[in-house]
């Protein structure tokens, strides 16, 4: 069993086998199953995330009211301009927003790795896929890809936003989506260390701060521009650009940063956003409630 | 190695918003009702850390009132929880803690009925997983990467035999093994780790056994 990503990308190599095939051998071995019967479990989760998609590219909206329908803006905004941005970035945002506007209306959406952060990994996913033309397989794949290195996360660090932050919810999922782009575009096990690194170095500190503890505000639009990130350091790590700092170390860094973050900031609603006048006067509409009362 | 399989990373399929407010909490829920082995009568749920300053926010109360229901993480019929379960004539109650805890995302939940009552502190560990770390004032080790029997028993001889022989008969390998009671001669508690998932008819046949009040089951 790979305990870190240097191992991970080791058992890849020295094999000559891709991350996600290190990730689906593992898997059978610890939970006695067979190989078609891992793929089908995932084929599922991927079948879920499609359609959160669609449905949140038809719009939705939340509950609250605090979020929805900006899926279908830029949408929209892509059929009628060419993004500043690009096509491929837009439509990963687009899709990652789909999928969390589905998870704040309380819909299907599959955990990759939380529900807050759900969005970043199909929603580069099914932007990445209009380029390259993968097959269903290769799809499934991405998912055990991500999946590895969100192992790693989960087991050196924390994908928690309760206990690291939302470096350990999108900043992981950033990272994990910027893997499997990689491996699917035809890059190297290592670039998809170096992809993980590169995103996740980007995303370390950033708090939790969830305007009256929804999982939407600003949880929506940090998916995407986790996903943004991930595609942009994928870009780089098949350019061959590497970071000075191993993938493993900026885990570890992710988490000790974590460690450190007040409790304000991490998914209490005590702190950042959350705390701005606009963020109470939310909190205070959603829950009726009189500003005064606290 | 608290997370052993890719699908605690992707997965599970739920219901939104919150893997750790809402399915995790759901699967607290779950355990305690599956420990409790029936739908109880009254349900006192004290939240603790971000657990009691969102939970209305993340539905967590629907989630662990769902999970009192049986209902597992995608089950869309957990935002009508609360509803449903009053509607069965359950009392619930919910209670927001400022004491401090080891983990963020803590729950203590305390159910019942008139035969018999029941409560465990849970807690959330991200990405929807869960770990159940007190069990009717038991604290618990589990290791959390292998499937667990929990049997709740009294504190007299053979009742760890009956079970292990048991095990046995049914070719189940024991990993790990753990007793403890409250006192000598009064309530005990066996937690067995062991390789494979254990079926049903084995937990009946266990239920059965001299000695052995209670008996539930926490899988890998």
């Amino acid at each position: 069993m790979f305990r870190n990503v240097a191992e991970l990308v080791e058992l890849a190599e020295s094999e000559n086998i891709q991350i996600s095939e290190v990730m689906i051998r593992q898997e059978m071995e610890v939970k006695q199953l067979t190989r078609e019967q891992v793929f089908s479990q995932m084929e599922r989760n991927l079948d879920v995330m499609e359609k959160a998609i669609e449905d949140g590219l038809k719009g939705v909206k939340s509950h609250s009211g605090l979020t929805g329908g900006d899926a279908v803006l830029i949408q929209n905004y892509m059929k009628n301009h060419t993004p500043l941005s690009g096509n491929l970035l837009m439509d990963a945002v687009s899709k990652a927003v789909a999928t969390n506007e589905v998870n704040a209306a309380m819909g299907t959406i599959c955990a990759t790795p939380t529900a807050g952060s759900a969005g970043c990994v199909p929603g580069t996913l099914f932007a990445v896929k209009n380029q390259l033309n993968p097959t269903r397989e290769q799809m499934v794949r991405y998912l055990f890809t991500s999946g590895a290195f969100g192992f790693v996360v989960a087991n050196n660090a924390s994908i928690s936003g309760a206990a690291g932050g939302c470096q350990a919810e999108v900043g992981s999922a950033a990272g994990m989506a910027a893997a499997a782009i990689v491996e699917m575009a035809g890059g190297t096990p290592s670039q998809s260390a170096e992809a993980m690194a590169i995103t996740l170095k980007n995303m370390l500190g950033l708090i939790c701060d969830p305007v009256a503890g929804l999982v939407e505000v600003p949880c929506v639009k940090r998916n995407a521009m986790g996903s943004s990130n991930a595609v942009v350091a994928a870009d780089m790590a098949l350019a061959g650009v590497t970071s000075r700092i191993p993938c493993d170390e900026v885990i570890d860094a992710m988490y000790k940063v974590g460690q450190r973050m007040p409790s304000a900031f991490r998914e209490t609603a005590q702190g950042g956003l959350a705390a701005t006048p606009t963020g109470r006067e939310l909190e205070a509409k959603v829950y009726g409630i009189s500003l005064k009362k606290e | 190695m608290k997370f052993r399989s890719v699908f605690d990373i992707i997965g599970p399929v739920m219901i939104g918003p919150s893997s750790s407010h809402t399915a995790g909490a759901a699967r607290i829920g779950r355990a305690a009702r599956h420990l409790f082995g029936r739908e109880p009568k009254y349900a006192h749920i004290h939240l603790y850390g971000s657990f009691a300053k969102t939970y209305k926010g993340h539905g967590t109360d629907v989630a662990i009132i769902g999970g009192l229901l049986d209902y597992d993480t995608y089950d869309e019929r957990i935002s009508q929880s609360l509803v449903t379960a009053r509607k069965n004539g359950m009392k619930i109650r919910f209670h927001e803690e400022d004491a401090h805890t080891d983990h963020p995302n803590t729950a203590r939940v305390k159910i019942g009925d008139d035969d018999g009552e029941l409560e465990l502190v849970g807690i959330s560990i991200g990405g929807g997983k869960a770990e159940i770390t007190e069990l009717n004032g038991f604290e618990l080790r589990l290791s959390g990467s292998h499937p667990a029997i929990l049997l709740i028993h009294n504190d007299r001889y053979g009742a760890i035999a009956s079970a292990t022989a048991i095990l046995a008969k049914n070719e189940i390998n024991i990993g790990r093994m753990e007793v403890s009671r409250k006192a000598q001669g009064e309530q005990a508690l066996m937690v067995i780790e062991v390789d494979q998932n254990i079926d049903d008819s084995i937990l009946d046949e266990l239920e059965r056994a001299d000695h052995i009040t209670q008996v539930a089951k926490i899988s890998d």
